[in-house]
């Protein structure tokens, strides 16, 4: 995982959040930043867009896309994940 | 409100008016064409199979769609029904509306030459107008690059071209207009129009409503929310992932009871009440006690205690968020009635129409009120305790019920639910 995966997640989120990105740390979850089911969809997007990587997530069964929303930390493991797939 | 009718549900005989001097309103009607036929006979027998209309997309550029399923009208041909012409000038949500229109206009057998033309209207639900017009023409001009569009555009793609054709093709000079509240649409117009007759504005209203969403534009801008399901519409069921769209539309004559009776018409339903409230609180995200607010403001507009009620028609969209948040409204607002009604989505058969979603429901709740046939709610899996209602699972049933109620939830937060009586 790079630094610079982590920093520009960090910065989405943060965005999202209206927080400075030294407030979201690998533990933050989404409820706890006050980021709403609209605001992570809209992460979501911000990340797909980002990376240009398309990123599995339906709304109505967060739990069981292979996209692990649970924190920060995982986020980015997913999208690091997906980054390395694309680049296969 | 209704002072015939008597205590134990049952319907009284007819008078022309309330005690409070309303006009009765009757539907003399109906006409549709969705994924499910090309007509009412067709869909009610869709219903009764609880047959899916739901299947493979099939239009331009679909496989760039992450989405790929929907309930679009199959073997639509509008040659079949509208000349050169006509078709140059209907957007197909047009087209679809006046075929429904066709069939409701000639089942109620009415005219509309002389003053009946002058006294009567229409009000349309649409949330998309002419989606594909805007869907082809923005091709046209951004991916093709070209500098000419046909003429007819605008008068194509805009919202009301469905209700002033419908006004023209019947002479209708009354009220005429179009309401736009995404997912509510369809029950907002035939609110109004019911609205309209019960107060003498007009003696008949064609209403109902209408969306042809399926383009790729369409689809693409569905995706974007992630709430749509790749595979099914599993309403109520713990594991539905989402909603399917779907097209076509539905359109009734909504008509007053005297006018009705006195040439004597077949009478399907009547329209006994109508609510719509506001959650102001949440752009996509549903409030039980928006949902609750209309359903319980429909009832009482209707002169119906809870325990009247035996169907609702549901919103039932098959998103995580919509179907518990309307069971805990329909618990709440019926209290222990709740476990004894029945409530079902059609949706997972014909599809979200969108702004024309109502209009398809209200024929299942005709067919509730008239046959004695509740459509099932299809596609359901497994029990959720968050939705822990008689929806009416896989297969119709026969049941006897004397008023019934169509629900409509819209992003937005819009809440519009009717209430119909057996005849």
């Amino acid at each position: 995982m790079t630094n610079d995966t982590r920093s520009r997640i960090r910065s989405i989120i943060a965005e999202q959040a209206m927080l400075e990105p030294d407030q979201v740390t690998d533990a933050s979850t989404p409820g706890e930043l006050g980021i709403d089911s609209l605001g992570l969809v809209e992460t979501i997007f911000a990340i797909e867009e980002e990376f240009d990587i398309t990123v599995p997530f339906n709304a109505n069964e967060p739990e069981k896309s292979d996209f692990d929303i649970t924190n920060m930390g995982t986020i980015i493991a997913a999208v690091d994940r997906l980054i390395s797939e694309k680049a296969a | 409100m209704s002072p015939k009718k008597a205590k134990d549900g049952k319907v009284g005989t007819f008078e022309p008016t309330t005690r409070e001097g309303l006009r009765r309103v009757v539907i003399t009607g109906a006409g549709t064409i969705n994924a499910l036929g090309h007509d009412v006979a067709s869909t009610l027998a869709a219903f009764r199979e609880g047959r899916s209309g739901i299947s493979q997309l099939d239009f331009r550029d679909v496989d760039r769609l992450s989405i790929q399923i929907g309930a679009q009208v199959h073997d639509w041909k509008p040659e079949d029904y509208f000349n050169r012409q006509q078709i140059l000038l209907y957007d197909k949500f047009t087209q679809f509306t006046l075929l429904a229109a066709k069939q409701a206009v000639a089942q109620a057998g009415l005219n509309f030459a002389g003053k009946l033309g002058l006294n009567s209207g229409v009000v349309l639900g649409t949330a998309a107008g002419g989606m594909n017009t805007w869907d082809e023409n923005y091709r046209t001009v951004y991916e093709e690059g070209k500098n000419r569009v046909h003429p007819f555009v605008v008068p194509k793609l805009m919202n009301n071209a469905a209700a002033s054709h419908v006004s023209m093709e019947y002479g209708l000079r009354g009220p005429a207009f179009t309401v736009a509240t995404a997912c509510a649409s369809s029950n907002h117009a035939m609110g109004l129009a019911f609205q309209m007759v019960r107060s003498g504005a007009a003696r008949v209203m064609l209403t109902g409503g209408s969306e042809a969403m399926l383009c790729f534009g369409g689809v693409k801008a569905w995706e974007g929310l992630r709430v749509m399901s790749k595979d099914a519409c599993r309403p109520f069921s713990a594991n539905r992932n989402g909603m399917v769209q779907g097209e076509g539309a539905g359109v009734f004559v909504f008509e007053d009871y005297e006018n009705a009776r006195a040439r004597g018409a077949e009478i399907l339903a009547e329209v006994v009440g109508f609510a719509m409230s506001s959650d102001a609180q949440d752009i996509v995200m549903p409030s039980a006690q928006g949902a609750e607010r209309a359903i319980r403001g429909a009832m009482q507009d209707a002169g119906l205690n809870p325990e009247d009620i035996g169907y609702i028609n549901a919103h039932g969209t098959g998103t995580a968020a919509n179907d518990k948040t309307e069971c805990a409204a329909v618990a709440h607002a019926f209290g222990h009635h709740a476990d004894r009604l029945m409530i079902s989505s059609t949706k997972s058969m014909h599809g979200h129409l969108i702004g024309g979603t109502g209009a398809v429901e209200m024929l299942a709740c005709i067919m509730a009120l008239r046959d004695g046939v509740i459509a099932p709610t299809i596609g359901y899996e497994e029990p959720d305790p968050e939705c822990a209602l008689d929806v009416v699972p896989n297969v119709a049933r026969e049941a006897r019920v004397d008023a019934v109620l169509s629900n409509a939830f819209a992003f937005g937060g819009l809440n519009a639910v009717i209430a119909l009586r057996r005849v």
